[in-house]
């Protein structure tokens, strides 16, 4: 493990756009992805995920800051940056009208192979992506899935060191979603360094090996999607009622065996516990329900999704103090938590 | 994954210019590959103007009578040829502008590739698309009865004319297709092609309007393409007494420069900051 190399670095990159709201664009952005490693950037729509994409990629200028890829100055040597990254956009910039091959032939030429090479490169590339049946055809006439595809094949035809991914999968069916994600992790295990951004948490725990979270521009919280999640709290016990008066008299039965406080939800009948003990606790609650003569409708053992940190960190009120535990998982990595001082 | 095809290093041998080229000839080529894949958006490109002469020559031939004497076509070819020029932009325009709203602007920008080569070729590749465009029309126009009467030196320089008119108007088109952000916004200014045509001396001659009216088709930069033309191909034109129709062939030249010095730097400075 090469933990140390940062392939990808931002310190306290700010951008706002003209006219735009406050917290739009990005304020003091900070982000250290380790070589050969998939970062996901989470965020809502307009939490700043793209603009940090287009400025690493050297599409747009940052007002302040300093960010580096690969090695060089996003900003003073955008040519050596762009030399050694791939970039695959929010939609599936290949050109419609030409064929898979042409697509793929013309993205080699620009990348500066020889005709030979980029017509073979070419042919390798449509292979393994299963595109080989459908190389001759116009793009136009390509499925949602099959252009993602060939979209990423473009952003590969010369193995880019560094790969940036903007929401792949934003508006794929499942089938095609899985496609996208198997070819990534291919990538990843070649050695390709992976920023990922999307809105799906299930993506970014299926993909990414380490996670920021994005608000309003800034790093709310960075860390594996295991260590986020086991920030927020841990595991629970899940129980369902048939009826308000069964889960009322589980009350205090549940209460016993938890390791906080109860988190009730009246109209479902259901009832959190938050348990210390996982499967002891499971057992003897149910037990103890048995004993009491409750037959719950339902009965599971959970752990909090990425969902629930994610909302947990987006959605309340910015900055209370229930959000700097989980921005403080997993700090030890980096030299200290960048989403700590920008404030 | 295969080690050769790992990038080049950026010391590659070939001098800046000719990587230029390079790219900017992959650009073209695109062009190429879509009239091959399409060809029927390039003939119906082509044969609009065509199609526009034969209506408006059967439509006011009869009625118009052309300053100086001698048939309407005679007057009106050179005035289409200049038109032709125009509708090329519409070409240019929608092509910018389905680029940068499909990302593939930004793929481009995202390629260790010559910034100027997107530009380049879409130059090329339009240029070409004109000259058939152009081949067309002048076709056309010899079936009707039009014909030059100067020598071909002239001839030439007429047609060298029309297409340093098209080199103008493609940046101004780059630029609309990169400022407008979208395909939607291209179209409105589509419509405005045709007031922008019509408000010249490619139909009828100036004179023959309001006053207020004539000054503005005199100005109009078609205008001095089209009476231009018409002087080189020995055809009727309209004298006009005012000093922009009498210095027809310097602002034939003058306007496509003064166009190029405005809207070259403003496409360069739009396509760096493009947002997207």
């Amino acid at each position: 493990m090469q933990e140390a190399e940062s392939t990808i670095t931002a310190e306290g990159v700010r951008k706002r756009y003209p006219g735009a709201p406050d917290g739009t664009g990005l304020n003091g952005f900070d982000l250290r992805v380790a070589a050969g490693s998939v970062c996901g950037l989470l965020g809502p729509n307009g939490a700043g995920k793209t603009t940090a994409v287009r400025i690493l990629s050297t599409l747009l200028e940052m007002d302040a800051g300093r960010a580096s890829v690969a090695g060089f100055d996003v900003r003073t040597q955008g040519r050596r940056v762009r030399e050694r990254i791939g970039l695959v956009g929010q939609y599936a910039a290949v050109d419609e009208i030409l064929t898979g091959r042409q697509n793929l032939v013309m993205f080699g030429r620009l990348n500066r192979l020889p005709v030979a090479a980029a017509r073979r490169r070419a042919d390798e590339l449509l292979e393994r992506f299963s595109l080989a049946g459908a190389a001759g055809r116009p793009v136009g006439g390509y499925s949602g899935g099959m252009r993602r595809r060939l979209d990423l094949a473009a952003s590969l035809v010369v193995s880019p060191p560094v790969l940036f991914v903007d929401e792949p999968t934003t508006g794929l069916d499942p089938a095609a979603r899985r496609e996208v994600w198997t070819a990534v992790r291919e990538l990843v295990d070649e050695g390709t360094t992976v920023l990922l951004t999307t809105q799906y948490l299930e993506e970014a725990d299926r993909l990414a090996d380490r996670v920021s979270m994005l608000k309003e521009g800034r790093v709310v919280a960075e860390g594996t999607p295991d260590g986020l999640k086991s920030a927020l709290g841990g595991d629970w016990i899940e129980i369902v009622f048939a009826g308000p008066a069964d889960a009322e008299a589980a009350r205090p039965i549940a209460a016993r065996v938890a390791s906080g406080e109860l988190r009730l939800d009246g109209p479902a009948h259901r009832i959190g516990v938050p348990v210390a003990e996982r499967t002891r606790a499971l057992v003897r609650v149910a037990t103890a329900l048995n004993e009491a003569g409750i037959e719950p409708e339902d009965i599971t053992l959970r752990r909090p999704t990425l969902d629930e940190v994610f909302l947990h960190l987006t959605g309340g009120a910015a900055g209370t103090e229930a959000e700097r535990p989980a921005a403080r998982v997993n700090a030890a990595t980096g030299p200290e938590d960048p989403a700590e001082e920008t404030v | 994954m295969n080690a050769t095809t790992r990038r080049l290093p950026s010391g590659a041998p070939l001098p800046r210019l000719g990587r230029a080229l390079a790219d900017a000839w992959t650009i073209t080529l695109r062009d190429l590959n879509h009239w091959a894949l399409r060809p029927g958006t390039v003939i119906v490109g082509w044969l609009f103007p065509v199609m526009t002469v034969l209506m408006f020559g059967g439509l006011f031939g009869g009625a118009i009578s052309v300053p100086g004497g001698g048939g309407y076509f005679e007057f009106l070819m050179p005035g289409m040829f200049t038109l032709t020029m125009l509708f090329g932009l519409e070409t240019t325009m929608t092509a910018v502008t389905t680029d940068a709203a499909r990302g593939v602007t930004d793929r481009f920008r995202s390629l260790p590739m010559s910034s100027s080569a997107v530009v380049l070729g879409r130059c090329a590749a339009d240029m070409l698309n004109s000259v058939g465009g152009l081949a067309v029309m002048i076709g056309a126009g010899l079936l009707l009865g039009w014909s030059w009467h100067g020598g071909p030196g002239a001839a030439l320089a007429a047609v060298g004319l029309l297409l340093l008119l098209r080199f103008a108007l493609l940046w101004v088109g780059i630029f609309i297709g990169l400022a407008a952000g979208g395909p939607e916004a291209v179209t409105s200014v589509q419509i405005l092609v045709w007031p922008v045509g019509f408000l010249s001396g490619v139909f009828v001659d100036p004179a023959t309007m309001p006053a207020w009216l004539g000054a503005i088709a005199a100005w109009n930069p078609l205008s001095a393409t089209a009476a231009a033309a018409r002087e080189l191909f020995g055809n009727p034109g309209h004298g006009g007494g005012s000093w922009i129709e009498q210095h027809a062939m310097l602002m034939a030249a003058g306007w496509p420069v003064l166009l190029v010095a405005v809207f070259l730097p403003l496409s360069a400075r739009t396509f760096r900051r493009l947002k997207g």
